[in-house]
């Protein structure tokens, strides 16, 4: 990438930024309800600890890894909700009109929505870690979840822009949503998986991409450097973001159709 | 030193269909020469939008080509695009952002970083008079301000060619007087050609030096404003009774002179004259024979829908709306 494209790309992640800073809303309610959802499955779970098998004494450590997934599905959301409305105001046609390359306003949109998500990860850490939350990783671990927690928001965040530019519609990527929060649900967010005893759910969640991610996570937080996890966790992460960011190149060179 | 052709806008055949919908344009032929003020009038669908969106790259031709600036539309998008600018139907600004970054933003995209950026931000924000509002968020911008800074973004780059689709639309009257003064100063002092589809005569007729006049994806006229008034050479008269009883009656004298017209007051009776060399004085006479009290006679040179309607038969205002409700008619049936 030359030094224009890359201050393209960051001028382009920086407008997104700025954009969702300047919308309440779309900083209050990923930082928030995240943490209302950690508190109640903390309280409510908390018998979880006792059952013989279960990884850790600490229901806050088990659970927090949930917020750092549920905030990369919010971040990129709101991020694609907001690309899909420049699709229908014609900004992107303005954008399309320089000669910018295809590649760079992908880029640009995916490094602002990771940007975001990585404050929301760190704002998840800091409250986690006031609530009682040891990092059995340490410091090591903490920069290692931020980095796992950008592969994973780029992940989402690709798929959504391909919903985005795929539909150019925010009603879409809003639809979006519930079907992201139908995976988190189905995966072993609220147990682990050897502990599931119903059959089919048990089933579901091992095919279910999103229960490596939590399982990633939650390992750098409970066990110290249990590798194995964190790396499925990283490939099925590293393994979407490449599905999803070809399906929204394709999309791209298609909705902006220029010569 | 740029070549005339480095400054032109040709189009040859060019054809746009759409998976589900009628030919938006078919087949048509023009040429822009450098520093011109090409005027594209047409009603609401009539297939403006969709020409300039194959002129400026944002759509492929279905058929036909097109050179912008000397380089293919088709082959050549990258160096269309370097040498136009745009300001496109809805002026697509993003609303959390203020003047000032629309402009840096737009700057670096065409490659404009450091201090030049930061100097063309200022010149277009003084220019467009957006200096004291720079710093604002667009959405407490006015229709009017949007536009200017759109027009100030289409410029960033210093562009040869500049394409406006529907710049004044829904301003007011002082605020399409001063985009018509700017874009007027953009073709004569600096050389722009300047592309702009409207559906108001009056923008087209002051503003242009050759209008298009296009119609169901089709140039029905094409020419100076006056060469294409010339070529109708009938005026228009038009009577006001002083007693409205008596409106049948004018119309009946009137229409011994030509044939009735509209798009006058509700008060009035409006015919187009047989010959060119209409004689108000005859009118005269023959109304006072009739014994009708005029309390308004007027006689109108003719105007660019007077040809827009010899050539469609249909009055440009209003003409998309009409279509559009036959269309809404039609599909409830």
């Amino acid at each position: 990438m030359t030094q224009t494209a890359a201050l393209q790309a960051a001028t382009l992640g920086r407008r997104a930024v700025v954009r969702t800073a300047r919308q309440p809303a779309n900083i209050v309610f990923p930082l928030i309800f995240p943490m209302l959802l950690f508190a109640v499955n903390s309280g409510g779970l908390k018998a979880e600890t006792r059952l013989p098998g279960f990884p850790t004494d600490s229901i806050v450590a088990f659970a927090i890894a949930v917020p750092f997934i549920q905030g990369a599905l919010l971040a990129t959301v709101n991020a694609n909700v907001e690309f899909a409305r420049d699709i229908q105001t014609g900004f992107l046609n303005r954008l399309a009109l320089t000669p910018v390359r295809g590649i760079v306003l992908l880029l640009g949109q995916l490094g602002g929505l990771l940007t975001i998500a990585l404050v929301q990860a760190v704002f998840y850490l800091a409250v986690g870690l006031a609530f009682g939350v040891h990092l059995e990783t340490g410091v090591g671990g903490a920069l290692l979840l931020l980095v796992l927690e950008a592969v994973i928001a780029l992940a989402f965040a690709s798929f959504g822009c391909w919903a985005a530019l795929r539909t150019g519609s925010t009603e879409a990527v809003q639809g979006l949503f519930p079907v992201f929060f139908v995976f988190l649900f189905l995966s072993s967010m609220n147990i682990p998986r050897n502990l599931i005893e119903t059959d089919w759910f048990r089933w579901v969640a091992t095919i279910n991409p999103v229960s490596y991610l939590i399982e990633a996570v939650r390992a750098l937080v409970i066990y110290d450097w249990h590798w194995e996890p964190i790396l499925i966790g990283f490939a099925v992460a590293i393994g979407m973001s490449i599905v999803g960011f070809v399906l929204a190149t394709h999309a791209l060179i298609q909705r902006m159709a220029r010569s | 030193m740029l070549t005339p052709r480095e400054n032109s806008i040709e189009a040859h055949g060019l054809v746009r269909d759409f998976k589900k919908g009628p030919r938006a344009v078919d087949g048509i032929d023009l040429h822009v020469d450098p520093g011109e003020i090409f005027g594209f009038l047409g009603p609401n669908g009539a297939g403006k939008s969709t020409t300039v969106h194959m002129l400026t790259t944002l759509l492929p031709p279905t058929a036909g080509t097109a050179t912008v600036a000397g380089y293919d539309v088709v082959e050549e998008g990258p160096q269309v695009r370097k040498a136009i600018g745009a300001a496109l139907q809805e002026a697509a600004l993003d609303p959390y952002l203020t003047g000032r970054e629309h402009l840096r933003l737009q700057a670096t995209m065409h490659g404009i970083t450091g201090e030049e950026r930061k100097r063309r931000s200022n010149e277009l924000l003084t220019r467009v008079g957006l200096t004291e509002a720079a710093d604002r968020k667009i959405r407490g911008y006015s229709g009017g301000m949007k536009r200017r800074l759109d027009l100030a973004l289409a410029l960033v780059h210093r562009p040869r060619i500049l394409f406006l689709d529907e710049p004044t639309t829904g301003l007011d009257i002082q605020s399409r007087t001063a985009l018509w003064q700017e874009v007027g100063r953009l073709a004569k002092e600096d050389g722009v050609t300047v592309f702009l589809t409207t559906q108001y005569l009056e923008e087209a007729d002051v503003l242009a030096d050759r209008v298009g006049i296009i119609d169901h994806g089709h140039i029905v006229a094409q020419g100076t404003p006056e060469q294409l008034k010339a070529e109708i050479s009938r005026s228009t008269v038009e009577a006001v009774p002083a007693d409205l009883e008596q409106k049948g009656a004018v119309a009946a004298v009137l229409e011994r002179f030509g044939t009735p017209t509209t798009g006058f007051g509700p008060e009035s009776v409006a015919v187009q004259l047989a010959a060119s060399d209409g004689d108000l004085a005859q009118i005269v006479r023959a109304l006072d024979a009739e014994k009708v009290r005029i309390s308004n006679l007027q006689i109108h040179e003719p105007t660019l829908d007077d040809v827009f309607l010899a050539k469609t038969g249909r009055h440009l205002e209003g003409a998309g709306e009409e279509e559009e409700q036959e269309e809404e008619e039609a599909a409830a049936l």
